[in-house]
């Protein structure tokens, strides 16, 4: 009886939980779907649940009119920051752990630029990014990212260098090692889970912003949300380049989830669950 | 042995700060230059039509309290927050419920629930806007499924639909994070605790106020936190669907502060409307930070 209960009781909570998939996972499936159908497929009505083949004509016009290249402008923007503001982040969240410059008034100073709207800073570094001659360059998203991700980074990365005991770096010291080799060969090794974790969001922070990257570009280093939104025209929509480029940009996300999934929780809640 | 000891002291006063030091001036990029310029800009007369730099006094500021379109922005954006919020957290947190125990497939079932925290905004607005597309979309044709008759709503042109359409695809990508955040806090709910509870015969809802509340409530503050500042500044999604339209129905406090700016070249008038946005937020934060200790 128990038993039969039991059953019961877990095909409706799979039944449940595959309701809930269905209505988070439809529409991307809508997304490629669309990135693939042929365009007759795409404006049929009553529209097409199931594409009939393959077709790539999307991405085939995104590689000849070399929209592509704004993908390639987000990988590029985003690694980049991402490997300054891990290197700059890990030594000032190192520092700031094991010598305590400026108390906690400095880690609460850092924390709070993260709460500041995009929209209210955009401006401000439009004009200064105009009088450095840094709109629409690599140099200038880039130094933005990083300087915007910083303070998540330090943030996570003192989380994970508290859990260190110092006593291993004492020893580490004794026998001789530099302090540059402590960083290097104890403390980061030790927090790489973490800091691998803390990367791969600094570098989804980048990789998905919109509103800096729509102010301080132009046409040499547009990003593919930029790009996206380009489609969406007044005259006529361009829905297979709007679901080819979607994709492009959706599919190295698919990527970190699958590979990644213990890391998510404790990076998405800025360390608040240890996940 | 001595001057080895004092090389290290000497070393560390240096490293104390040189750690810290490059990483506080690029933040100061981002974090003191604009808000000087912010200062600077609103009490001047920048305009499309050219830069008067002499001192205005506040003259801009004096403009908000009778701007109506800002104050039904100011109005969007709390009510698109206060509506967003609980949907979102109550949602997250039944799904939690629900991917708890063992259940077949588990891993992967949330790892696809997971994908729509992790794509861009811009993506998920695109998504839905050719999701909710009155002729080749497929959530009007599943209502007419339901109806038995052809519908075309246009869900993000008539007025009274837009904000349902848009509240949509906000709750659809941010309930994942909700989700992800309570599993893990639920996970972490002492066993012993809750078996104890049952054991000495309470019921369900006292359990829920007496044991896993109390536990899971730092997670849940911290992700109320989060969600309610990033809600707040929302900005991609709504850009997406409609551009703050039809007209101004669907203008946030971003979308206005981008508009001045960027399309009317009100220069100095977005900078008071950025700072007021700045203010605001930092009472909202300082009153949300004085009931929970956010520093580990």
């Amino acid at each position: 009886m128990r038993r039969w209960e039991n059953g019961w009781r877990l095909a409706l909570r799979l039944v449940l939980a595959l309701v809930a998939v269905g209505f988070f996972a439809f529409p991307i499936y809508w997304l490629a779907a669309i990135s693939i159908k042929s365009p007759e497929e795409i404006f049929a009505y009553p529209p097409v649940w199931i594409p009939s083949g393959i077709n790539l004509s999307g991405y085939v016009a995104l590689f000849r009119n070399g929209d592509v290249w704004a993908v390639w402008n987000s990988l590029v923007t985003a690694s980049v920051s991402t490997v300054l503001a891990m290197i700059l982040g890990t030594l000032a969240a190192y520092g700031i752990v094991r010598y305590r410059p400026g108390g906690e008034n400095l880690t609460i100073w850092i924390i709070s630029q993260r709460m500041i709207p995009p929209i209210c800073v955009a401006f401000p570094i439009f004009l200064l990014f105009v009088s450095l001659g840094l709109v629409d360059t690599f140099v200038g998203l880039i130094v933005l990212y990083t300087a915007f991700n910083l303070p998540y980074v330090i943030w996570m990365m003192r989380g994970y260098i508290q859990d260190i005991p110092p006593e291993l770096e004492q020893s580490a010291l004794v026998d001789g090692l530099s302090r540059w080799a402590v960083i290097t060969k104890v403390v980061i090794p030790m927090a790489r889970g973490g800091f691998f974790a803390t990367a791969v969001f600094t570098f989804i922070f980048a990789w998905n912003d919109f509103l800096f990257a729509l102010v301080l570009t132009r046409s040499e280093v547009v990003t593919y949300p930029v790009q996206v939104t380009g489609y969406f025209g007044s005259q006529s929509t361009f829905w297979s380049q709007i679901g080819a480029m979607s994709m492009l940009g959706v599919l190295p996300m698919m990527l970190v989830v699958a590979t990644m999934q213990r890391f998510i929780v404790r990076g998405m809640s800025m360390g608040a669950v240890k996940g | 042995m001595t001057a080895r000891v004092n090389e290290l002291a000497d070393n560390t006063t240096v490293l104390k700060y040189a750690l810290v030091a490059p990483a506080v001036f690029v933040i100061l990029l981002i974090g003191l230059y604009p808000f000087v310029q912010l200062a600077l800009t609103s009490v001047q007369n920048v305009t499309m039509f050219g830069a008067d730099n002499s001192f205005h006094g506040a003259v801009h500021y004096e403009r908000l309290l009778g701007d109506e379109r800002l104050w039904s922005a100011l109005w969007n954006t709390i009510w698109f927050t206060a509506v967003a919020l609980p949907i979102e957290l109550v949602l997250g947190y039944l799904l939690a419920l629900l991917f708890l125990q063992p259940l077949p497939l588990r891993r992967t079932l949330i790892a696809i629930i997971l994908l729509p925290t992790v794509i861009s905004p811009i993506v998920a607005g695109a998504t839905w806007r050719l999701m909710l597309d009155q002729r080749f979309g497929p959530v009007n044709q599943l209502i007419g499924w339901i109806i038995g008759r052809d519908v075309e709503i246009l869900w993000t042109i008539n007025p009274s639909l837009v904000w349902p359409a848009v509240l949509v695809a906000e709750v659809w990508q941010w309930t994942p994070f909700m989700f992800l955040i309570l599993l893990a806090a639920l996970s972490n709910v002492d066993r012993e605790q809750l078996e104890a509870a049952e054991v000495d015969g309470a019921g369900a809802w006292t359990v829920f106020r007496k044991v896993v509340l109390p536990a899971i409530m730092p997670v849940v503050v911290i992700a109320v936190l989060i969600r309610g500042l990033d809600l707040f500044r929302v900005f991609d999604v709504i850009w997406t669907m409609t551009q703050g339209g039809p007209g101004t129905r669907t203008e946030t406090i971003s979308i206005y502060a981008y508009q001045m700016a960027f399309r009317e070249f009100e220069i100095s008038y977005s900078a008071a409307i950025a700072f007021l946005v700045i203010v605001l937020l930092t009472i909202a934060v300082l009153v949300a930070l004085r009931r929970v200790e956010i520093a580990r």
